[in-house]
């Protein structure tokens, strides 16, 4: 069984047709990298998995559960946002904790595990940074820390790696494959960049194979 | 700011006559308030007395209910706002504005005109005139705050397992905060110094501080007792700012994001259905209580009548009673004092705004010293010119020039900010240009500033005319008989029972309304037919306005 199954996933916005047809299967740990150029509908299929956009057409499956009529918040579908979207309220360790907070982790427990994951990301001692100080790589470290702490079944990036200047984007590029392999989790990750997919990814799908227009 | 360099001279001589009229007009009755109230006996038993208790508890509830309900209910309509786009969008921002501009005693006459009557003189009729003027301040900010919030961030939040209830409590509302703060402040502010609606509706036991300071001075002739009171609510106020600017700086210090706003079409029957419902429900309830108010103009206890609008300029009510309010005279008064009040205005505030202007730094003085008026309140003014214009030689009282002198001490400020924006945004080489073809520095500058200034001071004139028009605080003291503006006489009609004086009062504010409604509205759009701007002074202005 798939765990994460899309099909025939078809998305119109005002009378536009963004995605068309789209056939995708995930098994297990896989991890997937979504290759295309932008304008190619990458984001809306994440979008779409995560529940953020209805489909016109197609179903999404999740551990084989049908997953297309469900709230965003019943899915247990991790997303990283490509501009992060962390809480500019709350500090880093309460942005990192805040999937398990939902969960209803008790105080103590929830900070002792997001703590862990702060040392994983090598963040130790940026627990009451506010998240407005966080440089670009440091950011994007801990909205990647906050999805994967409350253990999705699914985790989708959307261009983790883009806007990050050239060191910086391939050093996180090899801690992100670590880190993913490490923890096993079922990924689709969205990209423009060829190397960055074959990093990543153990399997690399183009965009433009699996859309097909009508 | 260069540009404007004038001759030392000629700025103290342009900042003589606005420093002059702000120290008589202002300066010195507030001090004769202070002397009056300040001699020991008259605090301690004004403070002692229980009505004086009392007045301050029904300000302060009525404010805080006041304000709690006008939040609750702009939440909604600024939320549409700030999300979707739809037909009808901007036409029910434009409503809910025209509707808080409205002169007090208008939106006081809309209330009594909408409620039956059971609610209509009940202090639930003040807390929803107050609630429907206040409404638009709710929904400009908090809009202005949700619209550059990103859809995204409640996305994401969703997606960590947050219901959409716990989304709104845990991100949207908390990254509102400074939006409602602000707001809250505002609506607090203008609900606890509400004088005309309270006035108008005149309900039984409803006395808001400012209503007391009225009715002691000129009802009861407690002097010291009214100044004390003036003074008391001043002293309120002051901490009251102080402490809700802290407050916001405090929860505002890390929210700077401002992405691009992402409004959209609802999509569906049920967004549509609840994006209609909520911009139709924020609709009716600010136009329902205008509406009623026309409906009541026409209406007499035989059925529908134009007789209340063919016998404004009537004073009999029956044949050989008058009473002593004559609605076309109190039209032409508010005609004459708005007319007269407008050219003080506009031509104090274009003095001081090139003086500010051109003396650089020590204009702030003057700039902050114009801007005293707003922050007290329109009834200390009255109040203060009221006694301190009373004894000879500067026995003032009687005088016709009185009641625009003080209309025109609340309107500067508008014709100031109005004007010193383009002042300032004109481009300093252009004086230098002209200097180096062998203009004088006064030439150089009338040549260059000068026509700039005609269309800020026509949009400020225009302001000064609307705030001259609906002004009911200072003219409630300053008012002799035989010379009631508009809402004073608005005021008088409502006050008495009988259907013709109703429907009588109701078809002037109805006039009233109209008038202040055409005159903001002319404002609003003024920029974009704005004949002579210089492209730098539009920029400066659209930057001010957002």
């Amino acid at each position: 069984m798939s765990a994460l199954e899309v099909r025939g996933i078809g998305v119109d916005f005002d009378g536009l047709t963004i995605l068309d047809g789209v056939d995708l299967s995930l098994h297990s740990g896989e991890i997937v990298a979504l290759l295309g150029p932008s304008g190619s509908g990458k984001t809306t299929l994440l979008r779409v998995i995560a529940g953020i956009v209805r489909p016109s057409s197609g179903s999404v499956l999740i551990d084989g559960i049908d997953a297309t009529a469900l709230a965003i918040h019943r899915r247990r579908v991790g997303m990283v946002f490509q501009d992060n979207q962390l809480f500019p309220h709350r500090t880093t360790i309460d942005n990192i904790a805040f999937g398990l907070k939902m969960q209803g982790v008790g105080r103590a427990e929830r900070l002792r595990r997001a703590a862990l994951w702060l040392d994983r990301i090598g963040l130790t001692g940026f627990a009451d940074r506010r998240v407005t100080e966080l440089s670009g790589g440091e950011a994007k470290r801990v909205a990647l820390a906050r999805t994967l702490v409350a253990e999705p079944l699914v985790v989708l990036l959307d261009e983790p790696l883009t806007g990050l200047d050239r060191e910086l984007h391939d050093r996180l590029m090899t801690e992100l494959a670590t880190l993913l392999r490490a923890t096993g989790i079922t990924t689709l990750l969205v990209t423009h960049d060829p190397d960055e997919a074959a990093v990543i990814a153990d399997r690399v799908v183009q965009i433009d194979a699996i859309n097909h227009p009508a | 700011m260069a540009g404007n360099r004038l001759p030392r001279w000629l700025v103290v001589a342009l900042a003589a006559g606005p420093a002059t009229g702000l120290a008589v007009f202002f300066a010195w009755p507030f001090l004769t308030l202070l002397a009056e109230a300040l001699t020991g006996e008259t605090i301690a038993s004004t403070i002692r007395r229980r009505s004086t208790r009392t007045v301050v508890w029904f300000t302060l509830w009525q404010a805080l209910v006041s304000t709690a309900v006008t939040i609750a209910l702009g939440l909604a309509p600024a939320y549409v706002v700030a999300r979707y786009e739809f037909r009808g969008r901007t036409l029910l921002v434009g409503l809910l504005t025209a509707v808080f501009v409205l002169p007090t005693v208008v939106m006081g006459a809309a209330f009594l005109a909408l409620l039956p009557d059971s609610l209509d003189r009940t202090v639930w009729a003040v807390i929803g005139a107050h609630v429907v003027f206040n409404l638009a301040v709710v929904v400009r900010l908090v809009s202005l705050a949700w619209e550059h919030l990103p859809t995204d961030m409640e996305s994401a939040a969703a997606t960590l397992g947050a219901t959409p209830r716990r989304v709104f409590a845990e991100i949207t509302l908390p990254l509102l905060r400074p939006a409602l703060t602000a707001s809250a402040a505002i609506v607090f502010l203008f609900t606890f110094t509400s004088f005309g609606v309270v006035r108008v509706i005149g309900a039984p036991g409803t006395r808001t501080i400012e209503v007391e300071v009225w009715r002691r001075a000129t009802q009861l002739g407690d002097l010291g007792g009214a100044a004390t009171l003036a003074l008391l609510q001043l002293a309120v106020l002051g901490a009251f700012v102080a402490w809700s600017a802290i407050a916001q700086r405090r929860s505002s210090r890390a929210l700077d994001l401002r992405p691009a706003i992402s409004r959209r079409r609802p999509v569906g029957r049920t967004e549509v259905g609840r994006v209609r419902a909520i911009a139709g429900a924020s609709a009716a309830l600010v136009v329902a209580p205008l509406l009623a108010l026309v409906v009541r103009s026409f209406s007499t206890p035989t059925g529908w009548s134009v007789s209340a609008w063919t016998n404004l300029g009537r004073t009999e009510i029956r044949p050989g009673l008058r009473i002593g309010i004559d609605p076309i005279d109190a039209l032409w008064n508010s005609v004459r004092t708005a007319a007269w009040a407008t050219l003080f205005a506009v031509v104090i505030g274009a003095l001081a705004s090139l003086a500010i202007a051109a003396a650089g730094r020590s204009g702030r003085f003057l700039d902050v010293g114009l801007m005293l008026p707003l922050g007290t309140s329109a009834v200390t003014i009255g109040f203060g010119m009221l006694i301190t214009f009373d004894t000879a030689p500067v026995d003032w009282r009687a005088s016709w020039w009185l009641v625009p002198v003080g209309h025109a001490l609340i309107a500067v400020p508008f014709v100031v900010r109005a004007t010193l924006g383009v002042l300032r945004s004109v481009d300093p080489d252009l004086t230098d240009a002209a200097a180096t073809l062998g203009a004088s520095p006064s030439r150089a500058w009338i040549e260059t500033v000068v026509p700039y200034l005609w269309w800020p001071l026509a949009v400020g004139g225009a302001l000064a005319a609307a705030i001259s028009l609906g002004e009911f605080g200072a003219t409630s003291f300053l008012s002799r008989s035989g010379g009631e503006t508009l809402p004073i006489a608005i005021e008088r009609l409502l006050a008495r029972t009988g259907s013709l004086l109703q429907a009588q009062g109701s078809a002037l504010a109805a006039i009233l309304a109209l008038v202040t409604i055409l005159l903001v509205v002319g404002v609003e759009h003024a920029p974009r037919i704005a004949p002579r701007i210089a492209p730098a002074a539009r920029r400066d202005r659209s930057r001010r306005r957002t």
